[in-house]
């Protein structure tokens, strides 16, 4: 429902109330920027008219890289110092990677996230998203000639807790604004149900390069409930290309003997596969060390040398209905998203299992980041009549570590978000002053097949007979699925917090350092860049503090608004005279703080009236 | 209204058992598109914190609402009449002899059929304790006496759930030997 703007000549809106807000799909293979521009989503090609810009960073001898196709032409030169699919990589440490011996990096294993070693020192998978992310944050800046407001950053469905912190630290280190993190599916959703207005419940299937993701959506007038999420995070086009190797050499006889060998049967079995969408049968030729691979490939062939693999997705497909408490005959409309889904075995299967064809009609490949612009503009607050809401769920359950290594779930996975709930738990020594509590994601009953998201202790419980102590834990799990624990003893009132960062969290000032090793191109601009974008800061604190104090100024007593209207006035000052980026930061901060009582006042105020309005409304 | 309004008031539908779902789902759509945290997201971190925790609220409330198990409960607890699950697991001997019949049915089930007869058995029951939930809620306003059914609902929603988890099992795993050699001999 995107409508179009029509303004007169000479009465367009002010350039500054349109705030530039961004969705990006950061993708394992390729990523996309796209924007809503003129009343619709596209996506913003590069200089030279390109969209897709491929996932790869290569990091050069005296701190230089190349980033995307560049990068990714010169990977079979230099494997070691060019990083693809870096997205496998994030929030996870060196035991969590599967197949790390066949990949061409310099691994270090570090507790929490691997990191890569290159000729440009150190890099973590963070800092390699985060040149993705800045190069596209760029080109976006060059395509409206002036600065993000912010960014939706999608990521799969099934991402954990980890992965998506690793994400947002990735996007903060961009030095983009992140409105929110939001499903891909989701986000694909979105991008079909605004072009066409449906209503019901939705299927979308997402299967990319190395995943696999289905969830299910119940969309009713602009709300997009999603009821349930599953898949495969360890299956996508590339175990097709495997198998489709496996079988030639099955065919042919033949073994790969050499790493060349290798790169050379992985490139023609996708080139294979992707003929094979259009045709139904293609010559396979490869030289090998040890012969050449010729066999002609008929589209059949392909489909039986991957229909296990199919089946799998077939499968993941059957689990999350049933999980959504739904039948297939209760689907509307299967939305496919991912290159992967060009194969017609997948089109067929789907259409087969829900007896109706797939939506097809949006580009597979850009539909994710297109959605995501459409959130975007509306998180900017640019369509004032949009009535789209995501109510998105948790993919995994939360819990906490109890005696003998077993889970407790404390948040159930499917659960709508935000969400908090709260378990109490006691101590299990006479006497015990401290509780350590282990936080952990995952469905399975064992802490030790769950993924561990964080460690902290609560102090100071009051000694107290075993049994005696009650220790409420919360877990808040805010619009981006991303978690926060706390713990508190109920009788003495002693408390603990923690907002996970999983234990490779990069504290606040550890980014801004990464921010200026990272970004530091050339020193002048970057100060330049830092400066305009300490006064845009101080701007939009001014104006939205003016406009607050407009609509709800009488909420304030006399000293509180005097105290306002005084840190509104240095910052003007300071905005106008300083060149000093991190002292106009600082007075914007003070303004922020200064106000925050009224802010959380206000809008405490604004939904109890809202809601209560709404009572009235339908009764 | 605040926070710690209760579910119905919140949800402005009437304190009683029987509720319609597409009434309560429209009204939580309703609730949200006001409070959800997207709405605010233009208007920095104080909004953002009293914005996630009415949200929150919201979906706690329409958690509850929603399971006519737990509103049952929440009635009962409203009224001075609280489940106490974990201390008070006393039921009539007639409803453990049915629950043990049900446990051997499900040892002794092998095939989909016998388990979607025992499923279907378990949801008759499962309706005719929700009926007298809504007959000693609403009608009697007996909430002691609606507190065991919620205790016995509580036994047959976990009986339901271990029924289901065979009954994923089963379909699980593709019946492999005559699949198999049907496709090879096409």
């Amino acid at each position: 429902m995107a409508l179009l703007q029509i303004s007169e000549p000479g009465q367009s809106p002010d350039p500054h109330q349109r705030r530039i807000a961004v969705g990006i799909d950061l993708g394992t293979t390729h990523s996309l920027v796209a924007a809503v521009r003129h009343g619709t989503a596209e996506c913003l090609p590069d200089a030279a008219g390109r969209v897709i810009l491929p996932s790869v960073v290569r990091y050069l001898v005296g701190g230089g890289r190349q980033i995307g196709l560049e990068a990714q032409d010169n990977a079979a030169a230099d494997p070691e110092n060019t990083i693809a699919s870096v997205k496998r990589f994030m929030g996870r440490g060196l035991a969590d990677i599967p197949g790390r011996d066949k990949l061409p990096y310099r691994f270090v294993d570090q507790p929490g996230m691997v990191v890569l070693e290159t000729v440009a020192g150190p890099k973590s998978p963070v800092e390699i998203s985060a040149e993705i992310l800045a190069t596209l944050r760029y080109r976006a800046e060059d395509t409206f000639n002036d600065d993000l407001y912010g960014a939706v950053i999608t990521v799969p469905a099934y991402f954990d807790d980890a992965q998506r912190q690793a994400t947002k630290d990735a996007a903060q280190l961009a030095g983009l604004n992140v409105l929110r993190l939001i499903n891909e599916p989701t986000a694909a959703a979105i991008a079909y149900g605004l072009d066409n207005a449906s209503e019901g419940i939705y299927a979308v299937f997402d299967l990319g390069g190395g995943t696999f993701d289905i969830s299910i959506l119940r969309l009713t007038r602009g709300v997009f409930e999603v009821i349930a999420t599953g898949g495969d995070s360890a299956l996508g086009g590339d175990d097709y290309d495997r198998a489709l190797v496996d079988w030639l050499l099955a065919q042919t006889g033949l073994e790969a003997s050499s790493a060349t060998d290798k790169t050379r049967l992985k490139t023609a079995a996708r080139a294979a596969k992707e003929a094979l969408t259009t045709t139904e049968s293609v010559a396979f030729d490869v030289p090998l060390t040890l012969g050449m691979a010729q066999k002609v490939l008929k589209r059949s062939d392909f489909e039986a040398a991957t229909a296990h693999l199919t089946t799998r997705c077939m499968g993941a497909v059957r689990k999350t209905l049933r999980d959504a408490r739904l039948t297939r005959d209760d689907i509307q409309g299967v939305v496919m998203v991912g290159g992967s889904t060009r194969m017609p075995q997948i089109q067929q299967a789907v259409a087969d299992f829900f007896g109706r064809a797939p939506l097809n009609n949006l580009n597979p490949d850009e539909v994710v980041a297109l959605g995501a612009a459409i959130q975007a503009n509306q998180l900017a607050g640019n369509d004032a009549a949009g009535d789209l809401l995501l109510l998105d769920v948790i993919p995994l359950s939360l819990g906490i570590e109890t005696m003998g290594g077993l889970v407790e779930r404390i948040v159930p996975r499917n659960q709508t978000i935000p969400t908090a709930m709260a378990q109490d738990f006691t101590t299990y020594k006479d006497g015990q002053t401290a509780l350590a509590l282990h936080v952990v994601q995952g469905e399975r009953d064992l802490v030790a097949d769950c993924r561990s998201l964080a460690r902290f202790e609560l102090r100071g419980i009051p000694p107290m007979a075993a049994g005696a102590a009650r220790i409420r834990v919360t877990f808040t799990v805010d619009a981006d699925g991303l978690l926060s624990v706390s713990a508190k003893e109920q009788g003495s009132g002693a408390e603990a917090h923690i907002d996970v960062k999983p234990s490779y969290g990069l504290s606040d000032d550890q980014i801004a350092t990464m921010l200026q090793e990272s970004f530091t191109t050339a020193e002048a601009d970057m100060a330049a860049r830092a400066l305009a974008e300490a006064r845009v800061d101080a701007d939009r604190m001014l104006l939205a503090t003016r406009s607050a104090l407009e609509a709800d100024g009488d909420l304030l007593d006399a000293d509180d608004r005097a105290a306002i209207d005084a840190l509104m006035q240095t910052l003007r000052n300071t905005a106008e005279t300083s060149t000093d980026a991190q002292v106009i930061e600082a007075a914007t901060t003070a303004l922020a703080k200064g106000t925050e009582a009224f802010a959380a006042e206000r809008m405490n105020h604004g939904i109890r009236k809202a809601l209560a309005g709404r009572a009235v409304d339908t009764i | 209204m605040n926070l710690q309004t209760d579910d119905f008031e919140l949800f402005g539908v009437p304190r009683r058992f029987a509720q319609e779902r597409a009434v309560l789902e429209s009204r939580w759509k309703e609730l949200q598109r006001e409070a959800h945290p997207d709405r605010f997201s233009a208007q920095g971190a104080a909004a953002q914190r009293v914005a996630l925790q009415w949200s929150v609220r919201i979906n706690e409330a329409w958690q509850r609402l929603k399971d006519p198990l737990r509103r049952a409960a929440y009635l009962c607890e409203l009224h001075g009449a609280p489940v106490q699950a974990e201390s008070n697991t006393a039921m009539p001997p007639a409803f453990l002899m049915q629950q043990m019949a049900w446990r051997e049915a499900l040892e002794d089930a092998r095939a989909i059929n016998e388990l979607d007869d025992l499923a279907a058995a378990v949801s008759r029951a499962r309706r005719e304790a929700l009926q007298s939930c809504e007959r000693l809620i609403d009608g009697a306003g007996d909430y002691a006496g609606a507190v065991s059914q919620v205790r016995a609902l509580m036994f047959i929603e976990r009986f339901a759930a271990e029924v289901d988890a065979r009954l994923d099992a089963l379909q699980d795993t593709p019946p492999p030997a005559t699949a198999l050699s049907a496709k090879q001999g096409q």
